[in-house]
């Protein structure tokens, strides 16, 4: 019996030490990243032939066949788009599913993927989807109009639980169909079948990003229903690959779609992913030349010693992520309430020594959007770094003589160090910071509650844009519609007159006018900073590596919308 | 004997509901929210509570759980919150290289400890004696990611005997159950040692060597069938062992069993997974002491189960 209770209360160890551990690549997991520049939401019938021919030129002529090993240490919990919501699997979803829309690889420029072209009314509200004709879903049966339609509404369906769902609330007849009061969602309507019309109740210029966002991508009927729950692990699309193998926890293997519409795509014939490896474990396999890529990156702690490797130091990429790592200040709770506090910290902050803290993985922030953003304001020069400028304004606020608050942070490695390096500088103009260190979900919760969280470090916790357009970093992280309870806007900062400004931005569906918006977006960020609720730290880059063997257009493993890697344009060295 | 079995097997099920009412309660107070989980970052809290009610969150805790355990009885261990997978599902595929590696560990340990705990004996209060009781300590007491990673960089990196982890042929097993069985090598050297000594006091071993029997046909014969007797019974309790064990050690080896499936579903809070291998790991350990205790009369007529 006492070995009975010894080994009870060794799993109950194992699980309160793993509830702290290595949550830091889960939380950031919790969103699919995207990538830089401009949107081009223009009305298009440029057809998408190997799209990698128009991206920057190659490190060597691209070789067709051959395969390659990635490895994960979990595994990838669904491959069903209209659920599948982490970084992980994000991508292979991409690779066997394909969308109206898709990004041009490298870039944020929206082409066309399975819509042959498409159309903007006038007024913004309606957009017309010509779709390519004999595009084959991996079953045989060519994809129509009516698949689009019933893809989109199983996703908006409450009863598939898409974590999706609320990014298409601006098409008609959502809440009626979310209700159950409208058997069909009004705003989805297919004239033939090769036509996709999609009608929503105000103008919105994000629309061309949720068609190329993967919770619209396009699945067939009858293999739904016929795997029902388990579709995800069952996956049959139109995409450059099929899943021919899956056996949970050890590997799923992807082979070439022979039919796939794009020519020459995919390069490979197969990859196989091998799951439960360690991060560290996979670095020592890279090493020896048995795998070819780390699909969960190089974990930070490793990173000095990679870089000091000669051997190693080149295979590393730095990818831009879409993130923002910041202090939230909750206005409701003083010393917070007052503007000149929350300008004092963001005066006290000395960024450039967090981020050498973090070996120089990141670059300083001042602003909320990241410099891969549109909108994202080079001119802008923020809040320097100015010690006895904050304690000015700490005077200003009354607070001369000092004030004390808590501030929470996420308790795994960085986080706390770079926690009570904040705390230092802060201690400098009078704000006496008691530190918060737990779990993340502890965290996250005392961010969405009203009273909850003075200060929050959002270090592992940090919101990745899911399609690289700034609003997604303004609605619920900034917006009014984000300060509620279990919301995310953790300042509860709330700013009638801005709201309406990103509002307008939104309606700006023109193409033409597409840099007008990013600039627009950009004033919005850059007058909000004015009120400070956050203080801006740093962006963070991912730091991601893969053997020799493999090779791809440039900038291909850096693409912040594909991680680790675009599957259907990377390629092997040594293949036939 | 029926009744005995029948009282224990009912003992069983109530250590098995406490079990499951403690880890449900435990997991419910837990400072996460699986309807935000479910329904997205994106969702408005209309749609988070519409999810809530679907999976029946937002009934009352001890009716949750009373429907857990309604649903539990027709074999439903309910589905993952992430992976959205049936997790009796999960758990079946994870558990056959879960049990290879499991009899992997209990290969090794016999091996080792009860060779090591034989020649201590005979070697009493010699420096050897001294060297491996010593050793048993240490493996017993040695933090099992400590030795994985030991084991993983000495004979797979450096010397490249094996695989660095994964699952597959029997180069794949070896690393991963050594590395389990060296903690229990330690218990089984101590037991067998002192198993070895209490035999060797015995009268009929002098008998034997009295009558003529070479030292060897002593041992081999009247010393250690005898001391293995009590050791035996022991192996139905190394499952409660392993059950610790293997989330860290299949966690290291990328070994595709329950525990690496526990340690992931803890960090992603996938509640259902941790339910349910958490039930699983507990009737394990329950029948691994049945067992022992059934078997213990069967080697060693003196016991007598009441």
């Amino acid at each position: 019996m006492n070995r009975l209770l010894a080994s009870a209360s060794i799993i109950a160890l194992l699980g309160l030490g793993a509830c702290g551990e290595e949550k830091k690549e889960e939380a950031q997991s919790q969103a699919a990243p995207a990538a830089t520049s401009e949107a081009a939401s223009t009305a298009t019938s440029e057809a998408a032939p190997a799209a990698s021919e128009a991206a920057a030129p190659m490190a060597s002529e691209p070789k067709q066949g051959g395969s390659m090993i990635v490895t994960f240490k979990d595994d990838l919990p669904t491959l069903d788009p209209a659920i599948g919501y982490d970084w992980k699997n994000w991508s292979v979803i991409k690779s066997v599913f394909d969308g109206l829309l898709d990004y041009k690889p490298g870039t944020t420029e929206i082409v066309p993927d399975l819509a042959e072209s498409f159309e903007t009314s006038v007024d913004g509200l309606t957009y017309t989807f010509k779709l390519r004709h004999g595009v084959k879903f991996h079953n045989g049966r060519e994809m129509t109009a009516a698949d689009v339609k019933y893809s989109l509404e199983r996703m908006i369906n409450p009863a598939t639980q898409s974590p999706g769902a609320g990014y298409y609330s601006g098409l008609k007849g959502f809440a009626e169909f979310q209700a159950g009061s409208a058997k069909e969602v009004s705003g989805i309507t297919t004239p033939d079948d090769y036509t996709v019309k999609i009608e929503l109740t105000a103008p919105d210029a994000t629309t061309l990003h949720l068609m190329a966002l993967n919770f619209s991508f396009v699945v067939p009927k009858e293999e739904v229903e016929k795997s029902g729950a388990d579709f995800g692990k069952k996956p049959v699309g139109t995409g450059a690959f099929k899943v021919t193998e899956w056996t949970s926890g050890q590997k799923i293997i992807l082979e070439r779609n022979a039919d796939y519409y794009r020519q020459g795509i995919p390069r490979l014939d197969k990859i196989t992913f091998e799951i439960g490896q360690e991060p560290v474990v996979a670095l020592l396999r890279l090493q020896k030349g048995e795998i070819d890529i780390a699909g969960d990156n190089v974990p930070p702690a490793k990173f000095t010693e990679v870089m000091n490797d000669p051997a190693m130091k080149d295979l590393v990429t730095m990818d831009d992520q879409l993130q923002t790592g910041y202090i939230a200040m909750n206005v409701n709770i003083p010393p917070f309430d007052k503007v000149a506090v929350r300008q004092a910290v963001n005066m006290a902050i000395n960024k450039d020594r967090i981020v050498q803290l973090i070996n120089n993985r990141a670059v300083p922030a001042n602003q909320p959007l990241p410099p891969a953003m549109p909108g994202y304001d080079k001119a802008y020069k923020g809040y320097a770094f100015d010690v006895e400028g904050a304690k000015a304004k700490m005077k200003e606020a009354g607070l001369e003589g000092g004030v004390e608050t808590d501030m929470y942070v996420m308790n795994t490695d960085p986080q706390p160090r770079i926690a009570q390096a904040i705390q230092q500088d802060l201690s400098n103009i009078g704000i006496k910071v008691n530190l918060k260190s737990l779990d993340m979900g502890t965290v996250i919760a005392a961010g969405g509650k009203k009273d909850g969280a003075p200060m929050i470090w959002s270090g592992g916790m940090a919101w990745i844009a899911d399609f690289p357009d700034p609003s997604n970093f303004y609605t619920a992280i900034l917006g009014c519609g984000g300060a509620v309870d279990g919301g995310w806007n953790w300042s509860w900062y709330c700013n009638k007159d801005l709201d309406k400004r990103a509002g307008e931005a939104n309606a700006m569906t023109d193409p033409a006018k597409a840099a007008e918006r990013a600039a627009a977006w950009g004033k919005i960020f850059t007058d909000l900073m004015t009120d400070a609720p956050w203080a801006p730290i740093f962006n963070e880059k991912a730091v991601g590596i893969h053997s020799k063997r493999v090779a791809g257009p440039n900038g291909i493993f850096a693409d912040p919308i594909h991680i680790p890697v675009n599957y259907d344009e990377v390629y092997a060295t040594d293949g036939k | 004997m029926a009744a005995y079995l029948l009282r224990r097997l009912m003992r069983a099920a109530l250590i098995l509901l406490g079990v499951s009412l403690i880890t449900y309660v435990l997991l419910f107070l837990l400072p996460a929210d699986p309807a935000r989980q479910v329904a997205g970052r994106t969702a408005s809290v209309a749609q988070v509570e519409q999810v809530r009610h679907q999976l029946g969150l937002d009934r009352p805790v001890w009716e949750q759980y009373g429907r857990y355990i309604a649903r539990l009885a027709s074999g439903d261990l309910g589905r993952s919150y992430v992976q959205r997978s049936q997790v009796s599902e999960l758990v079946g595929s994870r558990l056959p290289a879960t049990l290879l590696l499991m009899v992997g560990a209990i290969f090794c340990e016999l091996l080792f400890g009860l060779t090591l705990g034989a020649f201590a004996a005979f070697r009493r209060n010699t420096l050897m004696d001294q060297g491996i009781m010593l050793g048993a300590f240490f493996f017993v007491s040695q933090p099992q990611f400590f030795l994985s990673y030991l084991l993983l960089y000495l004979f797979a990196v450096i010397l490249g005997w094996f695989p660095i982890g994964g699952y597959g042929d029997f180069k794949h097993l070896v690393l991963p159950a050594v590395t389990l069985g060296l903690i229990g090598t330690g218990w089984y050297a101590r037991i067998m040692r002192s198993s070895v000594i209490e035999v060797l006091r015995q009268d009929y071993v002098r008998t034997a060597r009295a009558k003529g029997l070479t030292r060897g046909r002593t041992i081999l014969v009247h010393i250690v069938p005898n001391a293995l007797l009590p050791i035996l019974a022991m192996i139905g309790l190394d499952i409660g062992t392993f059950m610790g064990g293997i989330v860290v050690v299949e966690s290291v080896f990328g070994w595709p069993g329950i525990g690496q499936l526990t340690w992931q579903a803890i960090q992603q809070i996938d509640i259902p997974i941790i339910m349910g291998v958490t039930l699983v790991s507990a009737c394990a350990i329950v029948l691994g002491n049945l067992l022992a205790d059934l078997v213990a009369p069967l080697i060693d007529p003196r016991i007598r189960l009441k």
